[in-house]
């Protein structure tokens, strides 16, 4: 029978494929087992350290399951209240026109209680970048309706299903701010396979390729599963998403530069 | 040659702010106050000295664009009037709760509600009691003078940073649109990028292999520290009542009767003070300049010496809770306002203060 | 010295603008001054009014309710303001427009004509420095030095080609004041 190699014999440098990035701390992550977050965060720093940013990267974290990125993220950060990360990010990058800023928001935080500062960082064109994770519901305070949440789709607070009769439609709003003259990159993307991932990855990059050359704002959205919140395993809430999310919420750029 | 010219109070603060080596404005337009926004935008101030102005879609993006740039370490500040600084309270909260230094202003319009333009002193409850929601005290500067208005600027932003603390400048609509003579002091310099880095260790200015990240957070969701959180808080308001009070007195010395006022109330004070003179009562003045730190100790020590107090506000008796606290009933307190955004006259307090004290009618304790 | 000033008329009668130069010459010349407005809404179209304090000592309260000199123009501030002088003070008003004259016995009145003056002249932009030559004539408080000084001062740099014009309207309406009540 032939050698097996110790874990040791294994751990060499001339054996290494694949490491995590160290942007990303030794802190176990807090969201739940199958949530696109941890991925949409190792992306984000992977990139961020590929491009040699961590010391003029400041990023604003806001309510929501992502309220704690800054236990995750290995870069300065600043805690943002609910909806008014952009704000928060215009404060910096004027002030800094230098840094990388960016914002990394929820469903609730990006298109409901922030609306206003969202549509208007766009409108400003701020040289920022917006990561927005859509799942369509709010997962940090247990599963109640947010604004892209679908039509029928049951939650704690539309727990016969959404009727857009009297709770209104789910806000397509990166569609919404792709209109806006003073966004310069915006796209939809996705984490939950491999191939989403890579292609996730090149959108990141553009983003903050363009923030370096000055383009003015891109925004990135990721739809995500929230299989403790849409009450699934994750494995059948990646399945819902690609059958119900993704026809709402189609994959792809949405406004590439000319 | 000492610079002087005549400005309103909008205006003074306005380039107070930038002689002090503000880094960034951010604010909304509101009556009474809009001159401050304007008279930056028309100083071109990025050339002047690099500082930022940005008109905001709101009042509350406003104060979240200070609480980014305060905490990447920057000299930041906003102004509103009364309606718009509600609407910031959220975000002066989440500056106290990160300990963020600013520089706040509200020119004070009557209220409630869309109330008036008229000015005011009816937000003194939320200024010093608190305004957002939590345990937490702001440094509250009440200028009397367009000179004043100017000299806060940089006074409000020195204590801001020894402190890590908001402070906010409580003027009025009076004070912000009555013009005096202002003399201004030469420019200081804004800090560069390097220097805030070391100057503001906390700050978020990018991690860098010889720090560990900073972070900006007031959540913490482990009551046991976030006990220590508020304790360490309490302290450093603790530390700013024993150390920062500020206040006048105006023919205190031999007073026998004392009106205590701030900000428009008090020039109006101070000439019913010499009205009074005239007609030979013994009245004085003390009035505040910092409303947190309240002059508790010098009130308590003229209740000593004086046989009553009128607290003259432009509201319906705010103030003059602090009065009774600090002199705790060892002599007569009373209150006396106008509502509404009408302004009382010299007389008028004069009249009151010798109806409540000196003639017939016997004092009646207050009731509430 | 302390003078306290009230003046009221119409917005646009260029009464803010009166007070403000008033104020600025006496900065000039090394006065404390105040001056405080009437703000807001009311400025367009309807009353306007300000006080001026101009003093030797710090100025107490900007705010006021009884003047050494009140300025009238309109008849609403007649109403509102005539009560106001001090006993003893004085009272100047362009009689144009005012249907109820000032009927006091313990306050000096003097008129104006200065509105009909100015359009006489050709000069109605500067109606208002015809009062203020008016006032000036009875309180002379500003040297014409620091008058010109606090006009250059106070006018922006495109209107200072007027500076002349301002001038010889301050020094017509101290010819054309007219004493029409004196106290004893």
């Amino acid at each position: 029978m032939s050698h097996i190699p110790t874990k040791d014999e294994v751990c060499q440098p001339e054996n290494m494929v694949y490491s995590r990035t160290c942007l990303l701390t030794d802190n176990a992550l807090s969201y739940c087992p199958g949530c696109g977050h941890g991925t949409a965060h190792r992306l984000i720093m992977e990139v961020i350290e590929e491009m040699n940013l961590q010391a003029d990267t400041i990023g604003v974290a806001p309510v929501g399951c992502s309220v704690l990125a800054y236990d995750f993220m290995n870069i300065d950060m600043q805690q943002a209240a609910h909806g008014r990360a952009p704000a928060v990010a215009t404060g910096i990058k004027r002030l800094y026109p230098d840094k990388f800023v960016f914002t990394y928001q929820g469903d609730g935080d990006l298109a409901a209680i922030g609306t206003g500062e969202t549509i208007h960082v766009c409108n400003r064109g701020e040289n920022i970048t917006v990561f927005f994770v859509n799942n369509g519901i709010y997962g940090m305070t247990g599963g109640q309706m947010a604004p892209t949440t679908l039509p029928g789709m049951k939650t704690a607070t539309s727990p016969f299903g959404r009727d857009t009769e009297t709770m209104g439609h789910p806000l397509k709003i990166t569609e919404l701010v792709a209109q806006l003259p003073g966004t310069y990159f915006v796209s939809r993307q996705a984490v939950h396979t491999p191939a989403h991932v890579r292609k996730a990855k090149k959108a990141i990059e553009k983003a903050i390729q363009y923030q370096k050359l000055n383009k003015g704002l891109s925004f990135v959205e990721i739809v995500s599963n929230c299989n403790s919140g849409w009450k699934m395993t994750p494995l059948e809430s990646n399945k819902w998403m690609e059958e119900n999310m993704f026809p709402y919420y189609p994959l792809g750029d949405i406004k590439v530069p000319k | 040659m000492k610079d002087i010219r005549l400005m309103k109070g909008n205006e003074a603060i306005a380039e107070g702010v930038i002689r002090a080596g503000c880094d960034g404005y951010f604010g909304y337009p509101i009556t009474p106050q809009s001159e401050v926004l304007e008279y930056l935008m028309a100083n071109k101030t990025k050339e002047r000295t690099g500082m930022i102005v940005l008109q905001a879609e709101s009042e509350i993006a406003s104060i979240h664009m200070v609480y980014g740039g305060a905490g990447a370490g920057k000299r930041v500040m906003t102004s509103s009037s009364s309606p718009g600084i509600s609407l910031m309270q959220e975000g002066i909260s989440f500056m106290a709760g990160t300990e963020l230094p600013c520089l706040l202003l509200n020119v004070v319009r009557g209220g409630p509600g869309l109330g008036t333009i008229q000015p005011s002193q009816s937000d003194y409850f939320q200024t010093v009691k608190g305004g957002g929601h939590g345990d937490y005290k702001l440094i509250v500067l009440a200028p009397a003078s367009v000179q004043e208005m100017y000299d806060f600027a940089k006074l409000g932003f020195d204590l801001a940073f020894k402190h890590r603390i908001q402070v906010m400048v409580l003027s009025d609509g009076a004070i912000g649109q009555m013009m005096e003579k202002v003399e201004l002091d030469e420019q200081i310099p804004r800090l560069t990028d390097a220097e805030i880095k070391v100057k503001f260790p906390w700050a978020t200015t990018g991690k860098t292999p010889d720090r560990e990240r900073n972070i900006i957070t007031s959540l913490d969701l482990n009551p046991v520290k976030q006990e220590i959180i508020n304790i360490n808080l309490q302290k450093k308001f603790k530390h700013i009542q024993e150390t920062e009070v500020r206040f006048e007195r105006i023919m205190c010395d031999d007073a026998e009767y004392l009106f205590v006022a701030y900000g428009s109330s008090a020039r109006i004070c101070q000439k019913a003070v010499l009205l009074g003179r005239e007609r030979g009562i013994k009245v004085g003045l003390l009035r505040p300049i910092t409303l947190f730190p309240f002059p508790t100790v010098e009130l308590a020590k003229l209740a000593k010496q004086v046989k009553g107090m009128l607290s003259v506000e432009m509201s319906a008796g705010q103030m003059v809770e602090d009065v009774r606290l600090s002199v705790n009933g060892a002599v007569p307190v009373e209150h006396y306002g106008r509502l509404g955004g009408i302004m009382p006259a010299p007389d008028e307090v004069l009249n009151v203060l010798e109806e409540n004290f000196i003639k017939e009618k016997k004092y009646e304790p207050h009731t509430n | 010295m302390t003078e306290e000033i009230i003046i009221a008329g119409f917005g646009g009668q260029g009464v803010l603008s009166m007070g403000k130069i008033l104020a600025y010459s006496g900065m000039m010349q090394n006065k404390e001054v105040s001056w405080f407005p009437s703000y807001g809404p009311e400025m367009r179209g309807g009353t306007a009014n300000v006080t001026v304090i101009i003093s030797d000592e710090r100025i107490s309260s900007p705010i006021l309710n009884k003047f050494d000199t009140a300025i009238i123009l309109n008849q609403q501030s007649m109403d509102k303001f005539e009560d106001s002088v001090k006993k003893g003070g004085i009272l100047i008003y362009d009689p144009n427009g005012i249907t109820r004259h000032p009927n006091r016995t313990d306050i000096n009145i003097y008129t104006i004509d200065a509105s009909d003056e100015a359009s006489k002249l050709g000069l109605a932009k500067v109606f208002n420095m015809f009062v203020l030559g008016g006032f000036l004539k009875l309180k002379p408080l500003i040297e014409p030095e620091y008058m010109r000084k606090g006009l250059e001062k106070s006018l922006p740099l495109r209107h200072h080609g007027m500076i002349p014009e301002n001038e010889k309207a301050i020094e017509k309406g101290k010819e054309i004041i007219k004493a029409k009540y004196l106290v004893n």
